[in-house]
């Protein structure tokens, strides 16, 4: 038998028992009242002052707010509180530098791109239209980009699925840690190498055209790495109790994976291949070097050129008339908006397909 | 419908390592065996070579025989599979699937496994659960899900679900050790009822329980950390509480152990 140590605090001379177990405590409106404080005395400096920077301004406020908060609570409560203010405080800081950039964002798009987005907008394409003029939509581009990036799920989803499952369930020794390796190689791929890889093999070399087929080539080997990675932690974390339970009742293996361990699973998964869809959504340069992008309409992704919402939004943006701005912005934020849409619908199946463990 | 069990010579490894050692005994059909022995002196190991879930594990392999009546398990040509069919399981922690609600837990050993008409499975389902003394808890909310059930309750739908599919053996592996003693009691009750049917394996650190529930208890032992597990002596469970023929035995069982 070992000693065993007593790790408690032991009262001392340097670390005396409290007199009482209560102690000075800051009512609770301190916090937020003080960062008012802090954001008004930081607009003061920075008027009077005369910086005209609002991010100096903003910068003054927080550290106002960082070093009130300490020496307040120092004062009134302690050492030992006060440190905890001051972690505390530091984590409100750098979730509002998190979220103002995230915010603006979603305000300046908005704000800018809700002037040309109305029902035409969406419901037609550019045709003959002059870059310069006003007018034209984005229908041609909602189609393409829905065909390319419906037909890299097809192509990616089902591999990297499957991938991950050989990984998990069967893969031991050498292979398994290759792919292991390779997919890990595979997530680090820059999307333009990605597109540059496919044009030299399917354009140059097997002389095919552009086509928005080709982008959805490029777009699976981005999609594909993501896919395995997020399906492979969410069949990790089924039970193996559940996998042993399955095959002591003598069901094979391929049986317990697909009526077992998938159900169980099957919330998580399917969010993982919805965010590595968003995710894809969003690539230009392999549309660009594939699908080059199209003033038309071209329903039939399997051949000619194409149009995506990012290669559009690119190519308006480089038109620079007021017109072709304002439909950049308004294409971005449908991109925008179709991206929430499938993380809220993916959010929605891992609620509704997660294990249920009420209902007593 | 019970099945002798005859084991001979076996031995189990992980890898490198030997678990348990030339391990020999004979397991008479509808009889109640219990293994008892201190923690890593190989029980689970040894109870999991008898329906080939030992080697599920990643290195798991087997050395010699283990006869079901006249069937080698480890014989060439044997499918994995089909032992676990005729060997069933329950484990230490109940495990129902999370996914699917009480009848479907239950019914998942046959469904899993081919397909039954429903009014088949219904009767199926309702026997098994009779079978576990589960039916008058659980037949209002047979679409509930099996999780929502409480611990004792849950490990009784899983002894269910491992007597749904008829097997011949039913193996234990301290099936009430994470249950208190109201559901430990009900689950030895019915240990008592189902041996009318099965052969049944239990393995438990409870002494008492041995005592309780088995006919005859092997006792396991191993010499010292990381040597692999022996079996001491199997007996009569009455001969073994009360004069076993070795000392080491009876140390154990006194509680002078080590």
């Amino acid at each position: 038998m070992s000693v065993i140590t007593d790790r408690r605090t032991v009262a001392n001379d340097r670390n005396p028992l409290p007199v009482s177990l209560k102690q000075a405590r800051l009512p609770r409106w301190t916090p937020p009242v003080l960062a008012l404080v802090a954001a008004g005395a930081g607009c003061g400096i920075g008027l009077a002052a005369g910086l005209d920077s609002t991010v100096q301004w903003g910068l003054i406020a927080v550290l106002l707010f960082i070093a009130g908060t300490f020496v307040l609570s120092a004062a009134v409560e302690g050492g030992r509180q006060a440190k905890d203010r001051l972690a505390t405080s530091l984590v409100w800081v750098a979730f509002l530098l998190a979220v103002v950039p995230l915010a603006s964002l979603l305000w300046e798009t908005v704000a800018r791109g809700s002037k040309v987005l109305d029902g035409y907008f969406l419901s037609h394409s550019m045709g003959t239209l002059p870059d310069a003029m006003p007018g034209g939509g984005i229908y041609h581009a909602i189609i393409g980009t829905l065909e390319q990036v419906g037909l890299a799920t097809l192509i990616a989803a089902p591999v990297g699925l499957l991938t991950a499952i050989y990984l998990v369930e069967y893969g031991r020794g050498r292979l398994a840690r290759a792919v292991t390796f390779f997919v890990d190689v595979m997530t680090g791929i820059p999307s333009i190498v990605a597109g540059l890889f496919v044009l030299s093999v399917w354009i140059l070399i097997l002389g095919f055209g552009p086509s928005g087929f080709a982008g959805s080539m490029a777009l699976a080997i981005l999609m594909m790495p993501v896919v395995v990675r997020s399906t492979e932690e969410m069949l990790k974390l089924v039970p193996n109790e559940l996998r042993e339970a399955s095959l002591a009742l003598g069901v094979p293996k391929w049986r317990t994976i697909l009526k077992v361990v998938l159900p169980t699973s099957i919330g998580g998964i399917t969010t993982g291949v919805m965010l590595a869809i968003a995710r894809i959504t969003g690539e230009t340069a392999p549309v660009l070097l594939l699908v080059w992008g199209a003033k038309t309409i071209n329903n039939n992704p399997f051949e000619d050129a194409q149009q995506s919402l990012p290669l559009y939004v690119f190519q308006q943006w480089q038109q620079g008339s007021e017109a072709s701005y304002d439909r950049a912005w308004a294409a971005a934020l449908v991109l925008i908006a179709f991206v929430m849409i499938l993380n809220l619908v993916a959010r929605g199946i891992a609620r509704w397909k997660a294990p249920k463990h009420a209902g007593r | 419908m019970a099945k002798r069990i005859d084991v001979s010579g076996l031995s189990a490894y992980y890898g490198g390592h030997k678990a348990i050692d030339d391990i020999s005994m004979t397991i008479e059909p509808r009889t109640v065996t219990a293994f008892i022995g201190p923690s890593g002196c190989g029980k689970s190991t040894f109870l999991r070579t008898l329906n080939r879930m030992h080697e599920v594990t990643p290195g798991g392999r087997v050395e010699g025989k283990v006869l079901l009546d006249d069937e080698n398990l480890y014989g060439t040509g044997v499918d994995p599979v089909a032992v676990r069919r005729t060997v069933g399981m329950v484990f230490q922690r109940p495990n129902p699937f999370p996914t699917m609600s009480i009848f479907d837990n239950v019914a998942a050993g046959l469904r899993l496994n081919g397909s039954y008409k429903k009014s088949e499975l219904k009767d199926i389902v309702e026997k098994s659960l009779k079978g576990a003394n589960l039916w008058n808890e659980v037949k209002d909310r047979l679409n509930k899900p099996g999780s929502g059930l409480s611990g004792g309750q849950q490990q009784r739908l899983c002894i269910a679900r491992a007597i749904a599919v008829e097997p011949q053996v039913l193996l234990m592996d301290e099936p009430c050790s994470a249950l208190d003693p109201i559901s430990t009691l009900a689950i030895e009750d019915l240990i008592g009822e189902l041996k009318e049917r099965f052969t049944i394996v239990i393995v438990t650190h409870n002494m008492q329980q041995a005592a309780r529930v088995s006919d005859r208890t092997a006792f396991f032992n191993l010499a010292a950390v990381g040597q692999p597990g022996k079996l001491i002596e199997i007996d009569e469970t009455e001969r073994i509480f009360s004069n076993p023929s070795v000392q080491a035995t009876e140390d154990y069982i006194s509680g002078r152990f080590g």
